[in-house]
């Protein structure tokens, strides 16, 4: 319960005292050590009427006598140099805080955190960690990275916001179609991390992709990238059987969770009635028609043609092929599949492979499966390729 | 916070070799001269200083307390620093602005926007 909580406060009482402070390192510290407090009092006090507001108000206090107590520390954060919000008083202050609603700035935040002044890989970990309240370990263990590796990955990452003024602002309108754009990515690329198996950051990143469309209710993609997000994540239980990657035609529906697909829809539905086309939404909009049944494969087949154009991705071509095929026309998904310049891809090799079989070239089909298996990474995608192979030469 | 904006030509045509920047148009010539006027008139730009090309450079080394010297930059002529300037600005957006309208961003060089240290 406290936990709950906390996952659901971190983010806002970081983001509204990184605002306020000005300061990452600072509003970091003073975040822990509210959250600490809360941890110790609440159970024994039972939770303030407002958590949000006490947690904010205790933080603020904190940062404050910290820098109060250390007046070299002042000297490095913007504080003195914004005109205070704070009076000369703080505790009527935060009595006053408990009133006021708190300002959300978690987009900010958001947007801060994904700078694209910070490399990639950063701009994942200092999101899950400042809008996700991961911990730096969590984090380490869910890339697979030694935590002194993400340690220092954050440090450097701070570091940079402060020294080279990375601004903590929602970007001008010149700038948002750019920056919205690197949002998004950095939110699916943690989605993409959890869907391989890590289920823990596809969760992660659905709670993001949540708060982004909450955030910016106008933005067509903010919709389109959590329909996307929701509708593939509610397959999640029915893609592995037996550490067997399980076809969406042979998927066991009854593990689907018809709730999030719902849900998948509705947000779907809002894109479109945004007026988006865009690559997340189209995406979306193919997801939906996987779980329509009968499929659609003309239509998922002519959505991939727009996402072929828009992205100019040969992966996204292979997919087209594969609806081609399964649109009745294996001879024109084979030639299509034969122009992709994709040779290192075992996904490529896998396609072609089951093409062949369907054209009745059992020999080179053959020859396909093991050139895919040669190049295939993940244990349950061999598993699967192994029983193709042996369906085919039994 | 102050920035300072290191300008890299790398492939960036500029009058020191003329053969090149013969190869521009006087409309592409006059565009470099008045984009160049632009940027040093922004507020808040305080204009540094064009140095002669890379090939004059003399780099300096002491070792054992005698005095090494070698022809040309510290790094490759390609990479070697052509000019800067100074740009106080809010944020680094705002740097990172200014640099997109220098001409050797788009002409085959490169910005470096490095935030100066405040004491």
């Amino acid at each position: 319960m406290l936990e709950q909580v906390f996952r659901d406060e971190w983010g806002r009482v970081l983001a509204g005292l990184i605002g306020f402070l000005g300061d990452f390192d600072l509003a970091e510290e003073a975040a822990q050590e509210a959250f600490a407090a809360a941890a110790e009092r609440w159970p024994r006090d039972g939770a303030p009427a407002n958590p949000r507001a006490w947690l904010m108000a205790t933080a603020r206090n904190r940062a404050i006598d910290r820098i109060r107590r250390d007046r070299t520390l002042a000297a490095k954060t913007r504080l003195l140099e914004k005109p205070t919000v704070v009076g000369g008083d703080v505790d009527p202050e935060s009595r006053r805080l408990e009133e006021t609603t708190i300002p959300d700035e978690r987009l900010e935040l958001l947007f801060t955190c994904c700078h694209p002044a910070l490399a990639l890989d950063a701009q994942v970990a200092l999101t899950l960690r400042a809008l996700g309240g991961l911990s730096t370990e969590e984090i380490a263990h869910a890339f697979l990275v030694p935590e002194a590796t993400m340690t220092k990955r954050l440090v450097r990452a701070k570091n940079k916001i402060r020294a080279a003024g990375i601004p903590f602002r929602v970007p001008p309108a010149h700038l948002l179609p750019d920056r919205l754009a690197a949002v998004l990515a950095v939110v699916y690329l943690i989605f993409n991390e959890g869907y391989g198996g890590r289920g823990e950051l596809a969760a992660e990143a659905s709670r993001l992709g949540r708060a982004l469309a909450e955030l910016m209710p106008d933005e067509p993609e903010a919709h389109g990238l959590l329909a996307l997000m929701l509708l593939n994540d509610a397959r999640r239980d029915a893609r592995f059987a037996n550490g067997t990657v399980v076809r969406l035609r042979d998927q066991d529906r009854s593990l689907w969770d018809v709730g999030q697909i719902e849900e998948g829809r509705r947000a779907l539905d809002r894109a479109l009635a945004l007026g988006g086309g865009g690559p997340y939404i189209l995406q979306a909009a193919i997801a939906a028609l996987h779980v329509d049944e009968p499929h659609d494969w003309p239509q998922i087949a002519a959505l991939y043609a727009e996402l072929a154009r828009l992205t100019g991705s040969p992966v996204v071509e292979l997919n087209r092929a594969a609806a081609i095929a399964e649109a009745g026309d294996a001879q024109a998904a084979l030639t299509l599949v034969e122009e992709l310049d994709l040779d290192q891809y075992h996904y490529l090799h896998a396609t072609r492979a089951e093409l062949l079989r369907r054209l009745d070239r059992p020999g080179e089909a053959e020859a396909a499966y093991e050139r895919a298996l040669e190049l295939v990474r993940s244990d349950p995608e061999r598993r699967f390729l192994e029983e193709r192979l042996a369906e085919l030469r039994g | 916070m102050k920035y300072m904006l290191l300008i890299h030509q790398g492939d960036t045509p500029t009058p020191y070799s003329p053969e090149e920047w013969g190869r521009l148009s006087e409309e592409e010539q006059k565009a470099v001269y008045d984009a160049y006027r632009a940027i040093n008139e922004t507020p808040g730009v305080s204009s540094g200083v064009q140095m002669q090309p890379p090939e004059t450079a003399t780099t300096v080394r002491v070792q054992d307390g005698k005095t090494l010297t070698t022809d040309g930059p510290f790094v490759s002529v390609k990479e070697a620093l052509g000019g800067y300037l100074f740009f106080e600005a809010d944020d680094l957006d705002a740097a990172i602005e200014l640099a997109s309208r220098i001409p050797a961003a788009s002409m085959g060089g490169a910005i470096e926007v490095r935030p100066i240290a405040e004491y």
